[in-house]
């Protein structure tokens, strides 16, 4: 049971991943993303890691994703962007990707293949609290690293807002 | 992983009386209003108007199911089904009493904060698919407003989940028996409250559709059953909101013996309704850009030191 509903998140994940790169509607391309995410999501949870899954949707889906579709609604993209997509997504240009992808894909098959992967669906599950552990124990400097990066966009972004700002007192 | 059990029973008395308690909240949030402002409201269907929001369901599945031709179709039918199913799924979570839940999950306050932000979805392409400028403003405004709350929706919580050790619902009530987290977690509770209002955009903060200027901001094109579900999403985040406020702050089903623990449980959850429903008649709404400031501003900064604070306090008593 556990088995196919993780080979179906599965499916759902490639299959709305595909759409998502292939759509010229850019909003609903986000919409496949966001599907792909959730997808991800349950087979996080299936895998036993259900911490990861919440983060999942409440950080990628939630969060990232409705700021990209933000960006979408601004720019308030018509028919005429959808022709314009189609202009650029000619045939040709799915070649060298394709191929790319596929060698990519036949890697991860043969490692996947070697490995001992049947006993991972029905594995224990890991609670917050462990990965809470995991995240100030082994990985601490992993974690202080990322701060450090954030801390950087948020000092980039509040400099950009600031010179608006600026600019419009002055006038 | 998965053991099926009886709490699957659960699922469509759950879903069911969900439902049937946002229909009866618009009645009632009519009523309470209409006697905040010393009017009737509505009286006339059934007995004391009860059934007022049976009429109105039928009175919208009767209408014209209208899709704008100029809007995204496929979006444009999918926004209002994400409103409230986001909502319905997040009930999952709620236990009504000590053994009266579906899933009893480690995460339930993470799925909860992960359905409250999918629910932005539905605001978000509701704006968009309508093509309407006003509705456009109205989903950026409710997506800017959902995803600036959540944040420290989010933060206020774990004050709370420091206490209790865990981010089960059931855990979280257990270790309120001694005393409930509404004192030493006020200004959780305060930053709640107000990341509640804002999630949900009622009255004061329903600036996405503040009628006098965005005639209905993002649902301006949503008329018949569709917009049902829109408002019926509304009304169910407002009693999981309270139902969370009431299981994190004041003890959920805990209280004295005489009466059983769900009973307790929709007595507390029906006094907040009414005290969000009394914010509603009370407090004018504030400016769109006093109301980012103030969240960013006062309640992030107060939400992180409120972490600290408790953070100290139980390391302290701990050690």
């Amino acid at each position: 049971m556990v088995y196919w509903l993780f080979l179906v998140s599965c499916g759902i994940a490639i299959f709305a991943a595909l759409m998502a790169i292939t759509r010229l509607n850019a909003s609903h391309a986000l919409i496949y993303l966001v599907i792909t995410l959730l997808a991800l999501a349950v087979v996080f949870f299936l895998l036993g890691a259900p911490f990861a899954a919440a983060l999942q949707i409440v950080i990628y889906a939630g969060a990232i994703v409705v700021l990209f579709l933000f960006v979408v609604m601004m720019l308030n993209l018509g028919r005429r962007s959808v022709e314009r997509e189609r202009q650029w997504l000619l045939p040709g240009i799915w070649v060298i990707p394709s191929i790319l992808a596929g060698g990519l894909f036949i890697v991860l098959g043969i490692a996947l293949i070697g490995a001992e992967n049947q006993a991972m669906i029905e594995g224990e599950m890991i609670g917050p609290r462990r990965v809470g552990a995991a995240m100030i124990g082994p990985y601490v400097l992993g974690v202080e690293l990322a701060g450090i990066l954030l801390l950087a966009g948020l000092v980039g972004a509040y400099h950009l807002g600031r010179r608006y700002l600026d600019e419009r007192r002055e006038r | 992983m998965f053991d099926l059990n009886w709490s699957y029973v659960l699922i469509l008395p759950m879903i069911l009386g969900a439902l049937v308690g946002a229909l009866m909240l618009v009645w009632w949030e009519r009523r309470v209003l209409g006697w905040f402002q010393d009017r009737l409201g509505p009286n006339r269907v059934g007995w004391f108007g009860v059934l007022q929001a049976l009429a109105d369901a039928i009175k919208l599945l009767t209408k014209d199911d209208w899709v704008p031709p100029f809007g995204d179709r496929i979006l444009f039918i999918l926004a209002p089904i994400v409103v409230a199913g986001a909502m319905l799924m997040t009930f999952v979570v709620i236990p009504l009493d000590a053994g009266l839940i579906i899933a009893d999950t480690n995460i339930a306050l993470l799925w909860f904060l992960a359905m409250s932000s999918l629910a932005v979805y539905g605001v978000l392409l509701g704006g968009l698919a309508s093509n309407n400028k006003y509705a456009l403003l109205g989903g950026l405004r409710a997506a800017a407003q959902m995803v600036t709350y959540e944040v420290f929706m989010g933060l206020s919580l774990l004050g709370v989940v420091m206490l209790a050790g865990s981010f089960s619902l059931k855990e979280v009530v257990e270790a309120q028996e001694d005393m409930w987290f509404c004192i030493p977690q006020c200004v959780g509770l305060v930053i709640f409250v107000i990341a509640g209002l804002a999630e949900t955009h009622r009255l004061p903060f329903d600036l996405p559709e503040a009628e006098h200027e965005l005639t209905a901001g993002f649902h301006t094109e949503y008329s018949g059953m569709k917009f049902g579900l829109i408002m019926a999403g509304e009304y169910l985040a407002l009693i999981l909101v309270s139902a969370l406020i009431v299981l994190l702050f004041f003890g959920g089903w805990l209280g004295p013996g005489f009466l059983p623990g769900f009973v307790w449980f929709g007595i507390k959850v029906v006094l907040v309704i009414n005290f969000f429903i009394l914010l509603r008649a009370a407090i004018p709404r504030p400016r769109y850009d006093q109301l980012m400031s103030l969240g960013w501003k006062i309640l992030l900064p107060l939400s992180l030191l409120n972490i600290l604070v408790t953070g100290a306090v139980v390391l302290w008593i701990s050690t």
